[in-house]
């Protein structure tokens, strides 16, 4: 009966929606009398997940899972819900655990609710809020299967600490060859760098910052915000920076707890992928910019001047606050 | 190689978004309607493919009749062949059954569709088929190279891309860099007279699993005015941000 999580790990470390997805999948649980168990791959250390309401954690340790693999990764997990009796499965809204969603949802025959925003309205019927029409608005939906799948919107929930008694087993599935039709050659990533999707803060800029030469500034901004930066998409279409950091309804979701728009005009396009940042702060020569009419807070000015200057005093707070 | 690309029939992206019968639909007054954006990418990679090496390719959409002008579009553009599932749309596992039942008897090599859908955003489509059909998957595919069997596929990861090798069949969740968008095609006058011509066959649903169903529908909240901090004083928005806002 049991509510079964995936938990996304890099380099045998949890990543911070996978504690999110705990927590989430917690709160279910409790509405639902029942237990969180978790499952984890190629993690040491699964202790953690005892301090987000994870009472039992299914380890898998499998050199052949070392990395993600979509089919591979979803037969195991399509297994652990047999295994455990589980009705309901939670993962995170991550590039990985969306590739997950269908095909689990097409294994399981379970109606699956991706970019879910909030605990579920109801848990009998389960009624779950979600992201829809790119974030202009929200459905609230029902799965009507009897095996179930929520995916969690990243940043929607929160990290909720819930102590418990960890057990911890190990769980070893037969992988097929057949899992593995689909090989990967190469993974190409920046590493060290944080990523649009895990970011608390994103610094994100425009085709008002002219020229890619002009990145630096924003680059810095970044750096000492430990945010991961984007940009708009004429920015990345012009090649100015790369495909990965287009935010928007047709590029990458942003869902973090500062989104900072830096000669961007706020083109409704755009708009729909960051409307789920919770502060939006805008910098543009523009006082007409739309972006003015969605944003928290706003400096009307020239980039080039505001953003050395938001850098130094930046500096100058993170010193005092040291 | 025998293509099928499934298209969504999506609101445009400047639509307004709202919804009527008490929250329960969405509104379609006044919206134009268009082929989902990251489908559109993934129909312009399968005629690169038909000029390129040759192809048949066909578009399947499930929907009503009024699907047809978004359908009449793609094959103006230069698909070969429509298919028309008559029933509406109400969910990500229902639409994925009927374009299964399609692509098994349509045997095809490469089924092309869109990371999401602009509209319900759900995402699933893809790999629910992929699951029925127990065929190799691609998500979020930003590249697609095929000679032969052999397919190399590169797709977007959080931080970065993946290159994957693969073999047909194959179905991918395409979007943006599968072709660059200055490739996306407008239909010229002789694209538009000839898909006058070509069939959209239309056929009834299969017995298929409403797996989900949406009750009803809410907007964001309004927000407030924005808060402006003068250029001269940059201080102040760190002070904001650190003691209001509590983001930093
Ligand atoms: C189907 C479709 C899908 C789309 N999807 C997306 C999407 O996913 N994401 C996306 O971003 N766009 C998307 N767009 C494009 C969108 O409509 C806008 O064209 C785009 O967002 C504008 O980018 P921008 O704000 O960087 O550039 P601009 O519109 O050129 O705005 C630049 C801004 O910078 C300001 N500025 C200029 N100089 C300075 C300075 N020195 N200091 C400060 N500010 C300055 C200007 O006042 C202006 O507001 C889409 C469009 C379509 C048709």
């Amino acid at each position: 009966m049991s509510i079964l999580v995936y938990t996304e790990a890099e380099n045998g470390k949890f990543k911070k929606n996978a504690l999110e997805v705990a927590s989430y999948a917690h709160k279910v649980a409790q509405e639902m009398g029942t237990e969180v168990t978790a499952l984890s791959f190629n993690v040491s250390d699964n202790s953690a997940l005892g301090n987000y309401g994870v009472s039992k954690v299914l380890k898998v340790e499998n050199e052949q899972l070392k990395t993600f693999h979509a089919k591979a990764y979803a037969s195991v997990i399509a297994e652990a819900v047999k295994k455990e009796g589980a009705k309901l499965v939670i993962l995170s809204s991550s590039t990985d655990s969306k590739y997950l969603g269908g095909l689990l949802s097409g294994m399981l025959k379970a109606g699956y609710i991706p970019n879910a925003v909030s605990a579920p309205d109801s848990v009998e019927p389960m009624v779950v809020k979600r992201m829809a029409f790119s974030n202009k608005g929200f459905a609230h939906t029902e799965i009507n299967t009897e095996t179930k799948i929520i995916g969690v919107s990243n940043n929607a929930f929160g990290l909720i600490e819930n102590a418990t008694d960890l057990q911890e087993e190990a769980f070893s599935p037969a992988t097929e060859e057949k899992d593995f039709a689909t090989k990967s050659v190469n993974v190409d990533k920046v590493a060290g760098e944080v990523t649009i999707a895990d970011a608390d803060i994103v610094v994100s800029a425009g085709r008002g910052l002219k020229g890619p030469e002009n990145w630096g500034m924003i680059e810095e901004l970044a750096d000492v915000l430990g945010a991961a930066t984007a940009c708009s998409k004429p920015v990345s279409d012009m090649g100015w920076r790369s495909h990965g950091e287009h935010v928007g309804q047709t590029g990458k979701p942003v869902a973090s707890n500062l989104y900072i728009a830096i000669g961007i005009s706020g083109a409704i396009q755009h708009l729909a992928g960051v409307s789920a940042s919770k502060v939006k702060v805008v910098i543009n020569t523009d006082p007409e910019a739309p972006f003015f009419k969605a944003a928290d807070y706003g400096i009307v000015g020239d980039a080039f001047e505001v953003v050395p200057e938001l850098i130094e005093k930046l500096k100058e707070f993170k010193a005092q606050n040291a | 190689m025998k293509i099928l690309v499934c298209i969504s029939n999506v609101p445009d992206t400047t639509s307004k978004i709202n919804f009527t019968q008490d929250n329960t639909k969405f509104d379609t007054t006044g919206v134009q309607f268009v082929i989902n954006p990251n489908d559109e990418f993934g129909l312009t990679r399968a005629m690169w493919f038909k000029e390129k090496q040759g192809a048949t390719v066909h578009v399947a959409t499930v929907g009503g009749p009024q699907v047809e002008p978004t359908m009449r579009k793609a094959l103006a553009i230069g698909a070969d062949e429509g298919i028309r599932i008559n029933a509406e749309p109400t969910d990500g596992f229902f639409v994925a059954q009927q374009l299964a039942e399609v692509i098994k008897n349509g045997e095809y090599d490469l089924v092309i569709g869109g990371r999401e859908s602009i509209d319900y955003n759900g995402g699933m489509v893809p790999g629910i088929i992929a699951a029925i059909l127990n065929i190799n998957f691609v998500n979020t595919c930003i590249g697609l190279e095929i000679e032969g069997e052999k397919v190399t596929a590169m797709r977007e990861i959080d931080g970065g891309k993946e290159k994957l090798e693969s073999t047909l069949p194959l179905i991918i969740g395409g979007q943006k860099g599968l072709v660059e968008e200055s490739d996306l095609r407008i239909p010229n006058m002789r694209g538009i007279m000839m898909a006058r011509k070509k069939q959209i066959n239309v056929l009834e649903p299969a017995e298929a699993l409403h797996a989900t169903s949406d009750k009803t529908f809410d907007k964001p909240a309004q927000k407030g005015p924005v808060k402006l901090v003068d250029a001269d004083n940059v201080g102040e928005l760190i002070e904001l941000l650190h003691n209001e806002a509590k983001v930093i």
